[in-house]
């Protein structure tokens, strides 16, 4: 039983279309990293599970809650799934406690003592306990995307996206952040990763995912794929990286 | 009184009106060419001129942005009189404008100037360009193509702040719809049209203005 | 004897002056709780609300504020609803405050970066907690320096009561330059009421502008 079931998902910006039928299963515990060209539809796909982009045609299923219809909720679903971004998008007038805290007490009513029990938990989790009364400002950019990390983590949610969260980090910081999502990889959160790091997917990923023009083109364990992979195009983007 | 609009009541009267919107219409036009010329002046005097002018500029400035338009608007046909300069309604009216728009685009403009990078004055003095030729060709092309929008905002508000005109008896469109309610007594539905008229009058102005800026004044 | 009615002039002028701060408050204080309701209409993305906003805010911004007073004082007493110049004066001032700061307000919330939106939606937060712990704690910061500078703007709006009969500073000029013939002393003097009562605002707004437009 698919913790996230893609089937057949058909997306269109106005006449563009991008993703044209993509299908994917995600099980509980499964690390899957989605890679391939810009535009191939990776950063597009995973928005339309967290309900941030809609979908023409298709059907999603998150955690057992169908995504993109009008019955949708939204904020149940959002419960569930939650999404750490490339830009980090952390709220610049709360501090790192605030920022983590902020969702648990509006959305799911948590007391504020139990809320900062819960940030502290976190937080320390992502190796940032002191910093908990600190503003992004004051904050590197891998501290503060592990903080965006132990914002979504507050909500407990089942799946996590990721959307390459590290492409917009000097490359010294992306270990750090890395590192903290390979633990939680081994605590068996389900991640469904956007990343150009293709070690980290080789090393940690369960399941990889390449795109190629709005289409799933091929997938498989990731250290096969890599190895052999079968098609001309992911072959092709594979030499790329070297 | 009346329950039911009669907006025909004032069909009789659209020359007055007529002639209202075109006083208005001119006396903007006239007043926005003349006031961005003065704000060209004071920008630039008060960013290349002496110490001395920029800040006699500075004070006209404030003075003008802090009072209030209806009172500058006294001032002159009432106050200046008093001098031995006695202006008619309309002249009043024009240099109020003028005085009123040269303030706002003199700030304006000189935000456009100030924007500016130095490397362009310097590259054009280094081509052995006169500070002047500078100024006239690489700073204002370039300042009042980004401050366009702001001065156009400015120039819509200056259009509608001249209703005020009208209570120094300059016939402009809320003269004429003054009178046309003081016969008809029909002040809901004239001052509706007239504001109507206004609205109209501030959208085509947009438009122009927006299609002017494009024609001329648009850096890519 | 000419020293004692200037200062004669000058105490008419500064009780007057009264009328013109409190009228300014009450626009200024209803137009923004106006202005604030009209931002979470004209940002909700229900259309038909939208679009109501729209043509509100294009009306008061696109007509004169005399043809608002105006239509407020003359205008709607041919309905028969008696109205006092207060009463016209404080409704058509309040409206048009409240047009022009939701404009400015709105583009204060549009200036907060999209990301942020995407994060608060992505946490489960619906739009009214989106908008109440993320994006206006953000955009109040962005919109003082604008709207101490729109205050400027409505103290000068209140001189135009005086046209439907409100007895403010400068309807107290005009009655003053009636009675004394001194048309020269008396404006200027109206003039420095308002100028005292205008600078320090606006050089609040610039001085705000420099210091709080500091990007994260």
């Amino acid at each position: 039983m698919s913790l996230v079931s893609i089937r057949d998902v058909r997306k269109s910006f106005g006449p563009l279309e991008v993703l044209k039928g993509v299908s994917l299963e995600v099980a509980k515990g499964d690390v899957v990293a989605i890679i391939g060209r810009s535009g191939s539809g990776k950063s597009t796909l995973l928005r339309c599970i967290n309900g941030l982009e809609t979908f023409q045609s298709g059907a999603i299923l998150a955690d057992g809650l169908a995504v993109g219809s009008v019955h949708t909720n939204l904020r149940e679903l959002r419960r569930h799934v939650g999404m750490v971004f490339q830009q980090f998008n952390l709220f610049p007038h709360l501090t790192a406690a605030e920022n983590v805290m902020l969702a648990p007490t509006v959305v799911n009513n948590v007391s504020k003592k139990e809320a900062r029990d819960t940030a502290a938990e976190v937080l320390t989790k992502v190796g940032l306990s002191e910093k908990m009364d600190a503003y992004p400002s004051q904050l590197s950019g891998g501290q503060q995307q592990r903080v965006a990390i132990a914002r979504s983590l507050a909500m407990r949610p089942k799946v996590l996206l990721c959307d390459e969260i590290t492409s917009a980090l000097d490359p010294e910081l992306v270990n750090e952040v890395l590192r903290v999502v390979e633990q939680l990889a081994k605590e068996g959160m389900t991640l469904i990763l956007v990343t150009h790091e293709m070690r980290f997917a080789r090393d940690v990923g369960t399941n990889l995912v390449f795109m190629h023009h709005g289409k799933v083109h091929e997938q498989g364990p990731p250290k096969e794929v890599f190895a052999a992979p079968k098609t001309p195009e992911l072959q092709q983007f594979v030499s790329g990286i070297g | 009184m009346t329950y039911h609009l009669q907006f025909g009541s004032l069909l009789p009267y659209w020359e007055v009106l007529a002639w209202g919107i075109v006083f208005t219409v001119v006396l903007t036009l006239v007043s926005t060419v003349v006031g961005i010329a003065v704000g060209t002046a004071g920008a630039s005097a008060r960013t290349f001129g002496p110490a001395w002018l920029g800040a006699a500029v500075r004070v006209y400035v404030e003075l003008i942005r802090n009072t209030p338009f209806i009172v500058q608007l006294f001032f002159i046909f009432f106050g200046l009189p008093a001098l031995g300069l006695r202006l008619s309604e309309t002249t009043a009216a024009f240099l109020a404008m003028v005085i009123n728009l040269g303030a706002y685009s003199t700030e304006i403009i000189r935000a456009g100037i100030e924007a500016v990078p130095k490397g362009h004055i310097e590259a054009g003095v280094s081509l052995a360009m006169s500070r002047f030729e500078v100024l006239r060709y690489i700073v204002l092309r370039q300042a009042i193509a980004k401050i366009y929008p702001a001065l156009s905002s400015q120039i819509i508000i200056v259009m509608l702040g001249s209703a005020v005109v009208s209570q120094i008896s300059a016939q402009d469109l809320t003269y004429a719809a003054n009178f046309i309610q003081s016969r008809n007594f029909r002040a809901f539905e004239v001052y509706l049209v007239s504001a109507l008229i206004y609205l109209l009058l501030a959208i085509g102005t947009r438009a122009l203005l927006r299609v002017i800026g494009q024609r001329f004044f648009t850096v890519t | 004897m000419s020293d004692f009615s200037v200062w004669i002039i000058v105490k008419n002028l500064l009780w007057a002056t009264q009328w013109t701060i409190i009228l300014s408050l009450i626009a200024f204080v209803g137009g923004g709780i106006v202005g604030l309701i009209l931002l979470f209409a004209r940002t909700s993305q229900i259309k038909p609300l939208e679009i109501v906003t729209k043509c509100y805010i294009e009306f008061f911004q696109g007509t004169p504020l005399l043809m608002q007073l105006f239509l407020f004082f003359f205008g709607v007493a041919l309905f028969g609803i008696e109205v006092s110049p207060w009463m016209s004066a404080s409704l058509a001032l309040t409206l048009w405050t409240s047009a022009f700061l939701t404009e400015i307000w709105r583009g204060c919330v549009e200036s907060i970066p999209k990301g942020q939106w995407e994060a608060s939606s992505s946490l489960a937060l619906t739009y009214i907690e989106q908008m109440r712990y993320v994006i206006i704690p953000q955009a109040a910061r962005i919109a003082v320096a604008p709207t101490v500078g729109f205050s400027v703007q409505v103290i000068k709006g209140t001189a135009l009561a005086s046209i439907i009969g409100f007895i403010e500073l400068t309807k107290a000029g005009t009655m003053l330059n009636n009675a004394t013939f001194r048309p020269f002393l008396v404006y200027s003097l109206v003039a420095l009421i308002y100028f005292c009562l205008c600078f320090p605002l606006s050089f609040l707004a610039k001085r705000l502008e420099g210091r709080l437009n500091v990007a994260r």
